[in-house]
């Protein structure tokens, strides 16, 4: 026990160092002015034969009378589609070899680990990144994977050789899971689950408020190692999102009743039963993570439909479009699609995989929408970003042109003429 | 001998049977129903109906689409243009059709019909929702070779999926055992109808198919007692075939001069044999390339044809073999990296099988997947577009229709819209290419089983009774 408290002040220093990884990363220097196509900013209406300037990494100006300075390379897009790059909120790619079983890294033993952050699982040579680009998606936000309490989520644009070059933040949420996978967590009963997070936060906060007596050892028993509640800390004071795993209906309510005690920000993520509770969801301005293809009934949401997207939506919730299909990371636009075949307006889908996400993990001021200041992020599509017909051209991470060639690539060009000749 | 001739192949066994009465079981040395004496006192099992399918048309008025455009799976996309079906079979598609007395008409502008979607690779009612452990009923998994089991037997026609799959416009699938045996059993073909049993939407006449499976699954499930190793895999194929064709020749002899008692009765070797026979076709998931091709050669070895590989991620390495042997592959259009036979998955695969003239299914072996199977054609048609491949849309929509139904061999019944055959048609609100296109009406054999528009006409299963409606969206 002792042991443990004397790691109270090395445990800080250990999350300070990770967050060093928090730096400016590699921005190009590189001018670039992609010009004539139709840019969707998202933060704004659409411009006709309108210019996206970047410089230095960043967007430097968006509109239809953008001054483009001398020495710039200039990137056609008449005819194209210019949006902001997508991000995806529910992402795994760089924390695994593929989807292989076995090679994760995403989690770590333990019911309660909230100061797991998977950032230093990344690799960033996994040949997935670059088929997660050929989708369009420069951003992921990956949640550590567990059964109650796993870790905190970290935000990463998915270009270069070093985490350093990266990683956007190695905590931008903590995750806290609900329903049937958490009971165990809780004793057996989703009751407990609901008891035992109220005296990791309650016990938190003692923390927090009384590091000396805890120093001297008088302080009662806590609920977990002080490295645990620590990490719970930034959530409490609203610095990040509590992104709470839950579909059934009851468990969303569970969820909005520790939002209330605790006046957390939050992100309900799975919510397949949300369309019952929209106008709840709403008035606690508690943004969505969901798959808007989700509608197998089970036992966790029995209620699960193909418009629950767009009911939310209809009620004013905040809607994040965070799955791939099966085909992994690299089908999310077309998960927006489909949002947009059961009824949600394509505007909004297009918001769903670019600004709400970002708003709601607290990089809206960074990330999300073509405006001036920005990262610049960037797509330039062949057509419709949410049909089969479109299909990325150039994608721009962090203001530098990224590869889309992928091991797929080199498989076609082997087989595409058959009997073989190996070289 | 003529009673208990064997049937002629696979491809024509449909044919042959037409008209037989719905009640046939196609496998020998089982006779059809309809030669199956009155009562049974002095026969035994193996002379009776064997599970046979009870399955209703529902009746319908005729119904005429108008101004449609329209995929037939069999010519070119024609546009602005009439379907006309009427008693379960489609009259016709053409430019001057009459509606007649009574028919439904039916505003087609702007819209697209297609035939019926047919999926051959689905776990649904074996592997139903709410996906309980009491509901897991797709693998035997207490042997290497269980032959003997009918995934009809396991069927569950409550299954919640179903309908969603409907609204999907799928109205054919192939139900599977799983693939955690080397020879996993039979698999059944149903109509996507309501029915409260297995026979009720078993589609009449069809043959049937036998799961068998290479690679990892068998491999691991099996890792203590064997096989263990994918040439253990193939040891077990050769031995279960090896006693079947023993099986089969004490069987030909018996029937053929009904001396002294027949041969013991093996459902295992009844199965195998009939795969040897030509009567029960091949339905083989395999991944990798290399074991796709030891599997060809396995079928040369015991005189059969595999009909289609399933899950091919390595399809396209070998799709000229696949060609020259008559085999198709059932691939998805973006599905793999989960598992190392899966690493090699490239988004043009069914474009390059169809290059290289294999018969190219999208299957999906998912609840999810299945229904949205026009997306997936339109995903792998546009990135083999993209990548330079030859290809057209009238390709493009056999793999969800004509390919699979040659597959499950009911390709003379359904999967195209020409006269004569089985008016499985959807209408779909725009271009079935498109991820915003959702089918709005779908008929199965003539009957309208599904309409976005009418709650009334969309299956509600005795699952879904007093929880929430399934949402169909809008």
């Amino acid at each position: 026990m002792k042991a443990m408290r004397q790691g109270d002040e090395g445990t800080r220093r250990l999350l300070l160092s990770v967050l060093v990884l928090v730096s400016p990363g590699m921005l190009s220097a590189q001018t670039i002015a992609i010009t004539g196509g139709t840019v969707y900013p998202v933060s704004g209406p659409r411009i006709e034969r309108g210019t996206v300037l970047i410089q230095n990494g960043r967007v430097a100006a968006v509109g239809a009378n953008v001054t483009i300075p001398a020495g710039a390379v200039r990137v056609d897009a008449t005819g194209k589609w210019v949006t902001p790059g997508l991000i995806h909120a529910g992402a795994g790619v760089g924390l695994n070899v593929s989807g292989l079983g076995g090679f994760s890294e995403r989690g770590v033993q333990g019911d309660v680990t909230p100061s797991f952050s998977p950032a230093e699982g990344f690799n960033p040579a996994e040949p997935e990144i670059a088929v997660t680009r050929t989708g369009g998606i420069t951003t992921g936000v990956m949640a550590p994977s567990g059964a109650f309490m796993p870790g905190r989520a970290i935000a990463v644009d998915l270009a270069g050789d070093r985490l350093e070059d990266m990683v956007i933040s190695p905590g931008v949420a903590l995750i806290v899971n609900l329903g049937g996978q958490s009971r165990n967590a809780g004793g057996g009963s989703r009751a407990g689950t609901m008891a035992l997070i109220r005296r990791l936060f309650a016990d938190a906060q003692e923390y927090d408020r009384r590091r000396a007596d805890y120093r001297r050892d008088q302080i009662q028993e806590l609920a977990a190692p002080a490295r645990e509640l620590e990490a719970l800390l930034p959530a409490l004071r609203r610095e990040t999102p509590v992104v709470i795993n839950a579909s059934r209906e009851m468990d969303i309510r569970n969820a909005l009743r520790l939002v209330g005690e605790f006046r957390l920000r939050a992100v309900l993520a799975g919510a397949s039963e949300g369309w019952k509770v929209a106008a709840e969801i709403a008035q606690a301005g508690v943004p969505v993570a969901l798959n808007p293809t989700q509608d197998i009934p089970s036992f966790e949401g029995l209620g699960a439909r193909l418009d629950n997207a767009t009911l939310l939506r209809e009620a004013g919730v905040e809607v994040i479009i965070a799955a791939g299909d099966g085909g992994g990371e690299r089908g999310l636009r077309y998960q927006a699609g489909n949002a947009v075949r059961n009824g949600m307006s394509w505007d909004d889908a297009l918001r769903s995989i670019t600004l709400a996400p970002a708003t709601a993990f607290g990089l809206g001021d960074r990330y999300g929408s073509l405006e001036a200041g920005k990262v610049a992020n960037v797509v330039i599509w062949s057509g419709d970003p949410l049909d089969f017909v479109g299909f990325p051209e150039k994608v721009y991470v962090r203001g530098a042109e990224t590869s889309l060639r992928t091991r797929e690539t080199e498989l076609l060009e082997r087989y595409r003429q058959l009997p073989v000749v190996y070289r | 001998m003529a009673r208990w001739s064997v049937p002629v192949g696979f491809g024509v066994l449909l044919a042959a049977c037409a008209g037989a009465g719905a009640q046939a079981s196609p496998q020998s040395p089982t006779p059809a129903a309809d030669q199956a004496p009155e009562t049974f006192s002095d026969t035994l099992s193996f002379m009776r109906p064997q599970y046979p399918s009870t399955y209703q048309r529902r009746p319908n008025p005729p119904v005429l689409i108008r101004n449609a455009n329209v995929l037939t799976a069999a010519g070119p996309e024609l546009r602005g243009i009439s379907v006309l079906f009427q008693d379960g079979r489609i009259v016709g598609v053409g430019p001057n059709l009459q509606a007649p007395a009574g028919a439904s008409v039916v505003d087609g502008t702007n819209k697209w019909v297609t035939p019926g979607i047919i999926d051959t690779h689905s776990h649904m009612g074996v592997y139903a929702a709410p996906g309980t452990q009491a509901e897991s009923d797709g693998n035997e998994a207490t042997n290497p070779v269980t032959a003997e089991v009918w995934a009809e037997h396991s069927y569950w026609p409550q299954d919640p999926q179903i309908p969603l799959a409907v609204a999907g416009g799928v109205t054919v699938a192939q139900v599977l055992p799983g693939s955690a045996n080397l020879v996993g059993g039979r698999s059944v073909t149903v109509r996507l109808v309501p029915g409260r049993t297995a026979q009720e939407v078993k589609f009449p006449d069809a043959p049937y198919g036998v799961k068998m499976a290479c690679g990892e699954n068998p491999k691991r499930v099996y890792q203590n007692r064997g096989p263990s190793t994918r040439m253990g895999n193939m040891a077990g194929y050769r031995a279960a075939f090896i006693n079947a064709e023993q099986y089969r020749q004490r069987w030909d002899k018996w029937l053929e001069e009904r001396k002294g008692d027949p041969p013991a009765r093996d459902l295992r070797n009844e199965t195998l044999a009939g795969v040897l026979r030509g009567e029960i076709s091949v339905q083989n998931h395999c991944y990798r390339a290399d074991e796709m091709a030891q599997m060809l050669d396995l079928a040369r070895e015991f005189g059969f044809k595999i009909r289609s590989f399933h899950h091919g991620v390595e399809a396209y390495k070998i799709a000229d073999l696949l060609a020259a042997a008559g085999t198709a592959a059932s691939v998805w259009a973006d599905w793999g990296g989960f598992k190392m036979e899966a690493y090699d998955e490239v988004m043009e695969n069914l474009a390059l099988l169809q290059q290289a003239g294999a018969t190219t299914v999208l299957h999906t072996d998912s609840p999810d997947g299945i229904q949205r199977m026009n997306q997936d054609m339109a995903k792998a048609y546009y990135a083999g577009l993209r990548a330079g491949i030859a290809l057209t849309r009238e390709d493009a929509i056999k793999w969800i229709t004509a390919n699979p139904a040659w597959v499950l061999g009911i390709q003379d019944s359904t999967g195209t819209l020409e006269a004569g055959k089985m008016a499985d048609l959807v209408l779909w609100s725009g271009d079935p290419f498109s991820v915003y296109s959702k089918a709005e009406k779908v008929w199965n054999e003539g009957w309208l089983v599904f309409d976005r528009l009418d709650p009334s006409r969309q299956i509600q299963t005795d699952f879904n009774l007093g929880h929430a409606r399934p949402g169909v969206g809008r």
